[in-house]
């Protein structure tokens, strides 16, 4: 770990002044913001990040550390616990797949500290990124090339890949929200905007160092999920090797809405452990409308989803238990009982 | 009682709760990187980032000017350490690679050692050494280019002509399996503190030998022995990785005297992977041929390991598996593939792991080729007489465990059909494997005193590495004084003490209990005696044959008795002390000689006059999931049988804790290697994956009571390193029995079962 300078922000402004001299994208700027420190700290003290400026934006959970849940959706602000989110009872009630991508995650003791904007902007798992005596990876140093590419690579994604980069999006909440068409509340040095969850991030094409849309300075605030008839039945199915603690090596997110006779009049499905970043499985979707949801729908969906997955030396595997994950995620979701 | 603390049957000790439980969940108990030191300066490691080549540039020039740095120790100024050679077994160098280069023998091999006034600074600073390295393409593991592959002896276990066996049997199978390379990863790191005053030097570090490590230490820095103090009162999980003395001992200790002051070493998670031991991929061809009725009638087994280019390390478990059975005949070979890796080392019953997982495995493939019970098997091939060297057991039982386990189990509603039980999406599968673990005894001393008011102080230079030790050890002196525990105080883990053995080997209790029994007994001696030949007292003329020590009293079959203090008094003395040492059948005559120099002395298992070996019966249900494959372990039951159990509450523990660790090494350890650079990928916890709690519902420890006084004095046959053997073959049983499929490559992975 680097020496670094470190200060609170009492204000979005404040937040923002002490941000906004940086440059390039948000992960490589030299100031940087920390909340639950759950994953920034971590890559500190490998020196995977060395920001030269920490700044504390804990003091702005009075302001945007709450959850509101109204006939028109849900408002969840970035500085609100994942624990917090996921113990909420119109969280649970109302958008299971919410509490259950939450509760599925890290430990409770992360939980706890978690911010849920913070969460949205963990980093990948990827060891040739998070060991930096490995010299090539595109995502700490541009140009530098990926060792994954011919390396152990079984944790590594099958679909948004590039020839840059083919680390996996390591997170579980943000499937819910790009599911849901969520969208994001954000703030900076330029001002206010509002951008959608799935847009976000980025695939990382030939820039896998540039992993959001956000700028330096920039925060999420607020994360605003709308009301629909599909939130209540939904669910988040997340494998892996272990039955807890683990990140995933598939996992879909998933709210139906079914007509008579299971007929699916929508669908909204986002999968996670498979792709480089939180991947919203629209052809899978497609598949689906109209459609009774019965096995065959659902491995015909499945298929859509993978069909332009790439593979290497070691995880050809999540092709097929990508496909797999997401026909029992289907399949359980349609038999949920829903209390109206 | 409770669960946590079962009722003791015959042959067992009570559940005393440890000694030192409160202490440690307090926080308050010290492991050697938290004893306080005077104004201690911090080291830090610097490490290779490749696995073979030569270290061509080493810029410290940044890293000097970090603010705070004090010195940055290179192979260029610790030419004066010594090199020691290596020699598998406790107490020596853990690597022949103890140099910072300029060679690199292996990935993560430390090149320099950063020191600054504080921890954050020589952290700073290690990162901003810059090594340049002439790199070679290094050799990975098997199959790799470039590997050298050697046999691992002159000669290995034999009986009669297998192959000849083999040919004529009339149900034969041939199966090849592998284990992968796995990483102790205790949750206490690699640490090293060490303090010079004058030319005496005192190490804090977490020991399973401090002899070993005082001995060994001292050749390094080329000084006396005995101007060494080795302090290890606890350790924060060790498996054998602290068994021998790893490169950073001496650096530390370099520098502590270069520097005139305290130097502390906290390696980190990463560096533990390369800078220490760890247990070798191994692969294994078994064959067996039987008759249609069960009986074996041939068994050969070739195994292979991997090892670093410099050092032999072997674990060669044929030895062990060929006692299982009754096999009839018996070829075995072993051999080591040197490759650029650190040299591996001692892991948690480190031969038979790996080979019984393989035999165990290759059992279930016969009895279902034989289309019979997996237990019936075992009890058709149960064995008195051993099929090698035509030893007996001193006490074997094993199909009394199965008995137990099978019962407690449910075994008899099995199913044998591949995907016959099942319930809903989930596959249920069941099976079973066998546990052994040779029973080692180890040379040790023991001091035991005993004050007028019952107080008994025990000190010995053995190990509590989390197991119980001081609470057992403590029990056995309580026991044989007629004193309540609470009475006894242990002393453990400092090299000032009498030398105890290796916390390897499962042999601690044994050992240290059979010790501490013959010094109890002269002490039991001289008051029997003081209190019979008095001219007075209520015991005057009692023949020492009908006293005995209860409550701090001597007593006599009627019931007359004297106090301790009364005995004491008459024999005009404050305190009684005797230091006794045991030597195990076995052992070389200068076996005591020896383990005061720092060699661990060992004995037992299948080489003594008889076979002496714990052993037990792991049952398992599996489910794993139709459509998405996860393999889970809902229930675990497992019977062992060991001799004396001292403690059921610290055994179980041991038991259960094996057992989880076995559901581990099937479904979640392994450590990743990148082949091309045959460097360590997933050096941390959260990609070295162990059982957490929700993958280990239900576990039920039966301790079955054996009474064995063939083994030792104490009867105790040892435990630590029972449990987990069997769990990984009863496991890849189970997933065959739910799934019809043979996995026989660990980990069991998602990916192995899909399709």
């Amino acid at each position: 770990m680097q020496p670094f300078h470190y200060r609170r922000a009492d204000s979005l402004d404040a937040a923002a002044q002490a941000a906004g001299a940086s440059r390039g994208s948000r992960v490589e700027a030299p100031v940087q913001f920390v909340a639950g420190g759950t994953t920034l700290l971590d890559l500190m003290k490998i020196e995977v990040m060395r920001p030269a400026t920490v700044i504390d934006i804990n003091p702005l959970a009075d302001r945007y550390g709450a959850i509101d849940a109204t006939d028109r959706g849900l408002r969840l602000g970035a500085l609100a616990r994942m624990a917090q989110a996921a113990d909420d009872p119109a969280v649970r009630r109302d958008y299971p797949v919410i509490a259950q991508t939450l509760d599925l995650a890290a430990s409770q003791q992360l939980r706890n500290m978690a911010t849920l904007g913070g969460n949205l902007l963990q980093r990948t798992r990827c060891p040739y990124f998070r060991d930096v005596s490995w010299t090539a990876c595109n995502k700490r140093d541009p140009g530098s090339g990926c060792a994954a590419l011919e390396g152990v690579n079984r944790k590594h994604a099958v679909l948004g890949v590039s020839e840059a980069c083919i680390a996996t999006y390591p997170g579980d909440f943000a499937q819910a929200l790009v599911a849901l068409d969520a969208r994001l509340e954000i703030a900076g040095p330029q001002g206010r905007r509002e951008i959608a969850a799935a847009d976000l991030h980025r695939l990382p094409g030939e820039t896998p160092n540039v992993e959001t849309q956000l700028g330096p300075g920039e925060l999420i605030t607020s994360i605003l999920v709308p009301a629909g008839a599909w939130t209540r039945r939904s669910l988040y199915l997340k494998v892996r090797d272990r039955e807890s603690y683990d990140f995933a090596l598939a996992s879909a997110a998933v709210a139906l809405e079914l007509g008579d006779d299971d007929t699916v009049r929508e669908a909204r499905i986002a999968l996670g452990g498979v792709a480089t970043v939180p991947w919203r499985a629209r052809a899978a979707e497609d598949a689906l409308k109209g459609r009774r949801l019965d096995e065959a729908a659902a491995e015909a969906a499945a298929e859509a989803a993978f069909a332009d997955a790439q593979i290497r030396e070691h995880n050809a595997y999540k092709v097929d238990l990508g496909r797999r994950t997401l026909v029992r995620a289907l399949l359980d979701a349609a038999r949920l009982e829903i209390r109206t | 009682m409770s669960a946590a603390a079962p009722e003791p049957k015959a042959n067992m000790g009570r559940p005393e709760p440890r000694l030192d439980a409160r202490l440690k969940v307090t926080g308050e108990a010290r492991y050697p990187s938290d004893m306080p030191v005077g104004h201690p300066a911090h080291a830090v490691l610097v490490t290779s980032s490749i696995a073979r080549g030569r270290l061509a540039g080493l810029d410290t020039a940044a890293a000097r000017a970090v603010p705070g740095v004090i010195e940055i120790f290179t192979a260029e100024n610790t030419r004066e350490l010594k090199h020691l050679d290596y020699v598998p077994g406790g107490g020596g160098p853990s690597t022949s690679v103890q140099e910072l280069g300029p060679e690199i023998a292996h990935d993560g091999q430390i090149i320099a050692m950063v020191v600054a006034e504080t921890l954050e600074a020589a952290r700073e600073a290690a990162h901003a050494v810059k090594a340049s390295y002439d790199r070679q393409d290094p050799s990975a593991t098997f199959d790799s280019a470039g590997v050298e592959e050697k046999p691992a002896g002159k000669e290995f276990p034999k009986a009669g002509d297998a192959e000849a066996a083999l040919a004529a049997a009339e149900v034969t199978i041939a199966a090849e399996y592998g284990t992968p390379t796995q990483h102790h990863n205790a949750i206490e790191l690699f640490t090293t503190t060490c303090v010079w005053d004058g030319d005496r030097l005192t190490v804090h570090e977490p020991s399973q030998f401090v002899y070993g490590l005082k001995n060994a230490l001292a050749a390094r820095l080329a000084m006396d022995p005995a101007k060494i103090h080795v302090v290890s009162p606890y350790v924060g999980g060790a498996f054998g990785a602290k068994a021998q003395m790893t490169p950073r001992t001496a650096l530390v200790a370099f520098a502590a005297k270069t520097l005139g002051r305290p130097v502390k070493l906290v390696a980190s998670r990463d560096q533990g992977f390369t800078i220490a031991t760890y247990r070798a991929e191994t692969r294994h061809r078994i064959r067996l041929g039987a008759r249609r009725d069960g009986k074996i009638v041939a068994y050969t087994h070739e195994g292979r390991e991997v090892t670093s280019r410099p050092d032999a390390y072997k674990v060669a478990g044929v030895s062990d598996t060929v006692r299982l059975y009754d096999f009839g005949t018996v070829a075995t070979h072993v051999s080591v593939v040197h490759a650029d890796r650190n040299t591996p080392g001692f892991m948690r019953s480190p031969p038979v792991v790996p080979y019984v997982y393989a035999l165990e495995s290759a059992m279930d493939e016969l009895a279902v080729r034989l289309g019979m019970d997996p237990v019936e098997l075992r009890r058709v091939n149960d064995v008195t007489r051993d099929t090698v060297s035509g030893k007996m057991w001193t006490s074997r039982s094993l199909m009394k465990c199965y008995d137990e386990a099978a019962a407690a189990f449910g075994w008899a509603d099995h199913k044998p059909e591949p995907g016959a039980m099942r319930d809903g999406d989930w596959l249920i599968g069941w099976g079973c494997a066998t546990a052994c673990y040779p029973t080692h005894l180890g040379a040790t001393a023991a001091r035991v005193r005993l004050l007028p008011s019952g107080e008994v102080r025990v000190q010995v230079a053995a190990h509590d590495i989390g197991t119980g030790a001081y609470t057992v050890i403590g029990q056995q002196a309580a026991e044989r004084l007629g004193v309540p525990l609470a009475a006894v105080t242990v002393e453990l883990g400092d090299s000032d003490l009498p030398p105890g053995p290796v916390a390897g080997g499962s042999n601690t209790t044994a050992s240290v209990c059979s010790a501490v029994i013959k010094a109890c007994d002269a002490i039991r001696e001289k008051l029997l005696r003081a209190a019979s030949t008095s001219n007075e007292g209520p015991l005057a003329g009692r023949s020492p044959a009908e006293l005995s020590f209860t409550d701090g009293r001597a007593v006599a079959t009627d019931g007359a008795a004297e106090s301790i203090a009364d005995v004491m008094q008459r024999l005009g003395t404050a305190a009684i002390e005797e230091y006794a040492e045991y030597l195990p059948p076995g052992a070389p005559a200068d076996g005591l000689r020896r383990l005061y120099g720092g060699k661990a002395v060992l004995t037992g298992g299948p080489h003594g006059e008889k076979i002496m070996y714990a052993l037990g019966a792991e049952f398992v249900e599996v489910r794993v999931h139709a459509r998405t494959r996860e393999v889970r372990v809902p229930r675990a039951v497992g019977a062992f049988a060991g001799g004396r159990i001292m403690n059921t509450r610290t055994a179980r523990s041991q038991l259960m804790g094996g057992m989880i660790w076995g559901i581990g090494s099937a479904l979640h350890e392994a450590t990743e290697i990148d082949r091309r650079e045959a460097r360590y990928i997933n050096d941390n916890i959260a990609e070295y994956l162990i059982p957490v709690n929700a993958d280990v519902p239900s576990i039920e420890v039966i301790m079955v009571p054996e009474e064995d006084a063939e083994v030792n004095p104490a009867g105790v046959k040892g435990l630590g390193e029972l449990a987990n053997v069997g769990t990984a073959a009863a496991i890849a049983n189970a997933v065959y029995h739910a799934t019809g499929r043979r996995i026989r490559d660990l980990p069991i992975r998602i990916e192995d079962l899909l399709a």
